[in-house]
């Protein structure tokens, strides 16, 4: 295999797995959007749809919904400007994805010379750096690529040719105008500190230590620039308390009015690529990204059969732990609650012959929810049963002896640290969304501009003076080759 | 008088409710509260949640709480109901329509033929129980979901509203395509009447 195919095939392997990186979780957050909304609200969320009776909490609800969507009707409204309508869900959905392209997900994979060598064909190991595109300018890239993310919105409201998608992609168009000024004046902040725009350079500057994560460098200008960086990637995201592009009580659904079947679901999971993407960008700069508090990829490295005992002792208590929550719920009280309940008799509109009836008896019948509890405890009893089989694995020291293993555990492990952190970022999304009331449209724009810019500002100044009496950063920057 | 609407005096914010950040991460605490408690609640299976899986489990409702008709029976099987028609004349909706018949091996003589409750023009009032001299119309089934699929399912008729708490019966529709020779007119595809 030539030099240029391996780079090409690299290249298109880091395409689809940061594109499914990004998709894959867009449904767990539609899902943990309403399945945190109800917990919030009291009430027990999506619980219905179900596989064999296999509900998993809800998550099953996210397939009809995909079914659904794609199977309405795309209605195209005869008033609208048709290429630009057209072309705003592309915009916004394409700008979501790209935006992820430069964030780094992971260390560098270290291929071993007589592996790179034997199966594709290099000369000497092979290092691929776990990100598609490790430009300079990566911060820079981030900033522009969510500045275009606007155009999709604006011209959504625009080409939709009604008064109210209009005001929804205006006002998107000045909230995103003003935090982006903010935005950047935290990102200007952080690289004066690091010294580079490079986000993996970045990156490894963190692995250092976790005094080096972005949040904690020469305080308070990390933690300000946090801080003003996630607020602006709120109001980026068009997500609430910031979302009055599409304030549903005065503008009934704002820019995506107009937009049915799949052309708003791409508007929709926009909203939610934007959340996974500001919420990876925000992991990287000020959280350390991939790195695990306290251990770095040297020391995973060094250690792999400790790590591979740690993960197998962690994972297997906790699903040790599930499988007996699961094992005691296989006799739930609910069903028996259930029972005593009961009205005087069955729902009339149930049918009670043919499909229908067994499709009927399938959804309402109790022992099904049992039986989905036994499925639990067998899965999860089976998950914890494989983690202890990695405390023998780490035991017995495999993994150290054979290099390609352990760089991919190493892959694994950093890459789950990233889900986490990401996750929890989108879980915060989530969070404030169903706290907060929204902003008031003035006291929206006194917020970006009267405070955040200011701060910003001397946050800046701050960062200066930290450079010129602080040569801790400065020196940390020198080290890395 | 003035008719100036008095301007609405806004109370001024104090230091950590104007810079915002503290009182959000307040509420966010509030609401993470209630995640963790339903989650502990869900896991431990004692529902924690305000609101009830309808169709499995239902709110039990009161014992006065009027439910659908039902027409009661004596012990040998035969209507209470002697077709006074006090329960219709009573009705202020008019949805109760009777045919009286008689039966002459039976010392009280008369009986309902028909006697349909048209549940879509019922407003639940109960008057037809108060006015009822032989207690032999009852609204104490506690039945709620009344509902069908057409019109004509939704008038009840006599031996409808007889057999309603016996056993699990199943709705209505099913019940006259059973018993055809009770169903209401038009009912299984016949053209109604036209009434002129
Ligand atoms: S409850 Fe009232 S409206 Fe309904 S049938 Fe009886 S008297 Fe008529
Ligand atoms: S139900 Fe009662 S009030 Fe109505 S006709 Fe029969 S006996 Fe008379």
């Amino acid at each position: 295999m030539s030099e240029t195919m391996l780079t090409v095939i690299l290249a298109l392997v880091k395409c689809v797995f940061s594109l499914a990186f990004v998709m894959q979780i867009v449904p767990l957050l539609i899902w943990a959007e309403r399945k945190g909304a109800a917990y919030i609200q009291d009430r027990p969320g999506p619980n219905r749809a179900h596989i064999l009776g296999v509900r998993a909490g809800g998550l099953i609800h996210t397939l009809p919904d995909v079914f659904k969507l794609i199977t309405k009707e795309d209605v195209v409204p005869s008033h609208v400007f048709r290429p630009l309508w057209a072309l705003a869900p592309i915009i916004s959905m394409s700008v979501a994805l790209v935006t992820f392209s430069v964030v780094p997900w992971g260390d560098q994979i270290l291929i071993p010379a007589e592996i790179a060598e034997k199966y594709l064909g290099t000369t000497g190991p092979l290092a691929v750096n776990l990100q598609v595109a490790d430009i300079d300018g990566g911060l820079l890239y981030v900033l522009a690529m969510t500045s275009l993310g606007v155009y999709g919105i604006m011209l959504a409201g625009w080409s939709s040719n009604n008064k109210f998608s209009l005001i929804g992609g205006l006002r998107s168009a000045a909230q995103m105008v003003s935090y982006e000024l903010a935005m950047g004046m935290g990102v200007v902040a952080m690289f004066m500190t690091y010294g580079t725009t490079r986000l993996d350079t970045i990156m490894q500057i963190q692995s250092e230590s976790i005094l080096n994560w972005g949040v904690l460098l020469s305080p308070p200008v990390g933690l300000v620039a946090f801080i003003l960086f996630w607020v602006s990637a709120f109001a980026e995201c068009n997500r609430n308390p910031f979302d009055l592009p599409e304030g549903e009580a005065e503008l009934v659904a704002g820019y995506h009015t107009e937009y049915s079947s799949l052309r708003f679901a791409l508007f929709f999971m926009a909203e939610y690529a934007n959340m996974v993407v500001a919420s990876s960008v925000t992991a990287t700069l000020f959280f350390g990204g991939y790195n695990i508090p306290f251990v770095n990829g040297a020391m995973l490295r060094e250690h792999i059969d400790l790590v591979l005992i740690a993960i197998g002792v962690g994972g297997g208590v906790f699903f040790l732990f599930a499988a007996s929550i699961a094992f005691g719920r296989r006799k739930d009280p609910f069903y028996a609650a259930m029972e005593a309940f009961k009205g005087p008799r069955p729902n009339k509109l149930a049918p009670v012959g043919g499909l229908n009836g067994l499709l009927y008896r399938a959804l309402h019948d109790d022992t099904l929810r049992q039986h989905e509890w036994k499925i639990f405890t067998a899965i999860w009893a089976g998950a914890a049963a494989a983690h202890f089989g990695l405390i023998g694995l780490g035991a017995m020291n495999i993994a150290s002896g054979m290099p390609l293993l352990t760089e991919i555990i190493v892959f694994v492990t950093q890459l789950n640290a990233f889900v986490v952190k990401v996750l929890f970022g989108c879980w915060m999304f989530i969070w404030v969304r169903w706290t907060l009331p929204r902003f008031r449209y003035d006291q929206l724009m006194d917020l970006g501009w009267k405070y955040m810019l200011p701060i910003g500002l001397v946050n800046i100044l701050l960062a200066a003076v930290w450079l010129l009496i602080d040569a801790n950063t400065m020196r940390l920057y020198a080290a890395i080759p | 008088m003035s008719d100036v609407t008095p301007a609405i005096k806004k109370r001024k914010l104090n230091t950590s409710e104007s810079i915002y950040l503290v009182e959000v991460l307040k509420g966010m605490a509030i609401t993470m509260g209630h995640v963790i408690k339903n989650i502990i609640g869900e896991l431990k299976g004692q529902s924690t949640f305000d609101t009830m899986e309808y169709p499995e489990v239902r709110k039990p409702v009161n014992d006065r709480f009027k439910g659908a008709h039902r027409l009661t029976t004596r012990p040998d099987g035969k209507y209470k109901c002697v077709a006074c028609m006090c329960c219709s004349t009573a009705c202020p909706a008019k949805c109760i329509s009777i045919v009286a018949g008689e039966d002459a091996d039976d010392p009280i003589e008369k009986f309902p033929v028909r006697f349909d409750i048209d549940m879509l023009r019922c407003i639940y009032c109960g008057f037809c129980v108060e006015a009822c001299p032989k207690d032999a119309i009852r609204m104490d089934t506690r039945i709620y979901e009344i509902n069908a699929f057409s019109r004509q399912d939704m008038i009840h008729t006599r031996d409808y509203m007889r057999d309603l708490m016996a056993g699990d019966k199943p709705e209505a529709e099913q019940w006259y395509r059973e018993n055809p020779q009770h169903s209401p007119e038009g009912f299984l595809g016949e053209v109604p009447p036209v009434i002129p």
